[in-house]
């Protein structure tokens, strides 16, 4: 009774080349596992419309300052992503960003300190803003949501605080003001691009033998030769076009720096795992034996240091503290960069590069606007239909991975 | 595939388990046995105590009296952690998994294998023996590099199965395996089951589905109202058998209530 002649024969195995064929990549799209091609194609368009209204947009110089303005936002926004992938948000990003860069400043001015040490000491606050604020909404489970949104006013006052009666504190420290604005050598640019070719090349290609060697399905080496090929293409075109005026700012290697470790803890580790364990189903990871309280404290502690990162890089940039920084639309800003980048509110899905990428565009709209001498309020009602379609994207392609999984 | 052996001693045997909850008498003194190789059907209406018995094997609900014996030697159950370290796992009818990782990240959850301390994972090493987990299992995935959200009901069932029993599993509960399932996915999962028997291990299916449970079951163990009434060999059994056994209105095999 309990034995079957034989069973049904499932459908077709799949083939190797399924993965990494145009029918593959037609079904991901389908799936919704759209990655950051929708990003790209935005930027592309965003590129092309404003430099078809101004030629001025596309010049070396005016991509330089586009890449100057980013790093900020970039920095943030690459803690939001993190913070985002658990699932939850943090409200504070701005107010910490400033209040670190205050802190920073008043130690290196007022009281003398030497620069490393205002330094790590704007990071070590921040990471410990994030601690706390970590350990409120794991073990006092309040909503990270309004854990946050008090941190984004406290930490505003005590910015405030900080900076005490002068208000403004101008940085004139060669190492502090030197981290957003020394432009390399032509030479230096060319050498870091080749090198981080090389590695990409190296790593690619080694990941490629170790998997055929283990007997797995391999993409086609041609396709992988393109890969190295358009990555170098690219990293070697912005090199060309940021020689072409002052050289590569220091600011865009330290954010695309932490990009790049950031990416390859969440993606290439343990930790990393998990994070996207804990932003995909809480439930099952604390199951599968995953501490998710401190994988949440982490990310959080993650979080507000790269909002200090990004707030000292600010601070940096414009030579000066003051009560306005970290102000304003910092934080909204950050935020749309890394929705914009593709990182889904729901948890769990997107990548660090996200934040570059977005920052990128929402740092594009705002310079071909400035270019074209559009006021304050087309610029803050183009950002927000920006924001809103970047996020029904996501939205929809949700709705597609849902009816695929129902198949 | 050997039949259920019942000169041996039974992989896991619980005696005179009960539990109550304040005045709710959950179970009383039910005993409960599976063999190695064997798959058994434990089955019931609502509220008979299938669900507090399925958490007193699996540890999170520890009983008030009545003995846990596995491979033969009492053992001291004191939680999940020590149930699991005997080789007994349990797959939930919410399954547990990840729905944003791929079939290898939701098969190693929580035991990713890396190559050297924080260093990268071991991507390669892990996809090679999820290839051979499922392969073993006869287990059909188009491509382990899938994320979880697109595969089938059927698909998903399968992964969550297949990661209980890759770590040296030995008893299996099933909890609703079929529920929800279409008919050509149903019956990709009594494949499996059927699979997993013929590995030797020990399977408990908890479900509402008898026709599933006839097809794939050797022996069917009937609870009511906390007390277990009836054990069936399904090859003498018949469907209107167990739904009386079920119900109270009619019973048979090792039989010992009261007719209502």
């Amino acid at each position: 009774m309990s034995q079957v002649a034989s069973a049904p024969s499932s459908p077709a195995a799949p083939t190797a080349a399924e993965t990494f064929s145009p029918a593959g990549l037609r079904r991901r799209v389908s799936e919704g596992e759209l990655g950051s091609l929708p990003v790209v194609i935005g930027l592309v368009v965003i590129w092309l419309i404003f430099w078809w209204l101004n030629p001025n947009f596309l010049t070396a110089r005016n991509i330089t300052n586009l890449v100057l303005q980013i790093v900020v936002y970039g920095m943030i926004a690459a803690g939001v992503v993190l913070v985002l992938l658990l699932g939850e948000i943090d409200l504070s990003v701005g107010s910490v960003s400033g209040m670190c860069a205050a802190i920073m400043g008043v130690l290196n001015v007022k009281m003398g300190q030497p620069p490393l040490v205002a330094l790590l000491a704007a990071l070590v606050t921040g990471a410990a803003v994030g601690l706390l604020q970590g350990f409120w909404f794991t073990r006092l489970h309040v909503p990270s949501f309004v854990v946050t949104l008090a941190g984004l006013l406290a930490w505003s006052g005590a910015q405030l605080w900080v900076l005490g009666e002068t208000g403004t504190i101008n940085l004139n420290d060669k190492l502090i003001v030197g981290l957003a604005n020394t432009f390399f050598p032509a030479w230096v640019g060319w050498a870091i691009a080749a090198l981080a070719i090389i590695v990409f090349a190296i790593a690619t290609g080694e990941e490629h033998r170790r998997r055929r060697a283990a007997g797995l399905v391999v993409g086609s080496p041609q396709l992988l030769a393109l890969q190295v090929i358009i990555f170098g293409a690219v990293l070697f075109g912005a090199v060309a076009v940021l020689n072409a005026d002052r050289g590569v700012p220091s600011g865009i290697l330290i954010l695309l720096g932490c990009v790049v470790v950031l990416d390859y803890v969440t993606r290439r580790t343990r930790f990393g795992r998990h994070i996207y364990a804990v932003g995909g189903n809480p439930e099952a990871a604390r199951r599968a034996g995953i501490s998710v309280t401190s994988i949440r404290v982490a990310v959080f502690s993650m979080g507000s240091l790269m909002a200090a990162a990004g707030g000292v890089m600010a601070a940096s940039r414009l030579f000066a503290v003051n009560q306005s920084s970290g102000q304003s639309d910092t934080l909204l800003n950050s935020i749309a960069s890394a929705v914009i980048g593709g990182v889904s509110l729901f948890g769990g899905r997107g990548s660090v590069w996200a934040a570059p990428l977005g920052a990128l565009v929402i740092g594009s709209i705002s310079n071909g606007m400035d270019l074209l001498a559009l006021s304050s309020s087309v610029k803050f009602m183009i950002t927000g239909a920006v924001l809103l379609l970047a996020v029904t994207i996501d939205a929809l392609s949700r709705r597609g991975r849902e009816s695929a999984g129902r198949a | 595939m050997s039949g259920p052996a019942s000169k041996r001693a039974p992989l896991l045997e619980l005696r005179g388990v009960s539990k109550h909850f304040g005045a709710v008498q959950a179970l009383s003194a039910v005993d409960f046995e599976v063999y190695a190789g064997e798959v058994v059907g434990l089955v019931g209406d609502n509220g008979a105590g299938k669900s507090t018995l399925i958490k007193t094997i699996s540890g999170i609900s520890l009983p008030d009296t009545g003995e846990f014996v596995f491979d033969g030697q009492p053992v001291t159950v004191r939680g999940p952690n020590d149930v699991a370290r005997l080789g007994i796992a349990t797959v939930y009818q919410d399954l547990a998994l990840c729905d944003n990782l791929d079939v290898v990240g939701n098969l190693f959850l929580g035991r990713e294998v890396a190559t050297g301390g924080p260093l990268p994972l071991d991507e390669v090493g892990m996809e090679k023996r999820a290839l051979d987990v499922l392969g073993r299992l006869a287990v059909r995935i188009p491509n382990v590099r899938t994320p979880i959200a697109s595969l089938s009901g059927g698909q998903r069932q399968s992964v969550a199965v297949a990661r209980s029993v890759m770590w040296d599993a030995r008893l299996v509960l099933l909890d609703e395996p079929t529920a929800a399932l279409g008919v050509a996915q149903t019956r990709q999962v009594l494949e499996l089951i059927r699979t997993l028997r013929g590995h030797g291990l020990g399977v408990v299916v908890i479900s509402h589905n008898l026709a599933d449970v006839f097809e794939v079951c050797d022996r069917i163990i009937v609870l009511r109202l906390g007390r277990r009434v009836a054990s069936f060999d399904v090859r003498n059994v018949n469907r209107e058998q167990v739904v009386g056994a079920i119900t109270g209105a009619q019973f048979g095999g090792d039989v010992d209530e009261e007719p209502e």
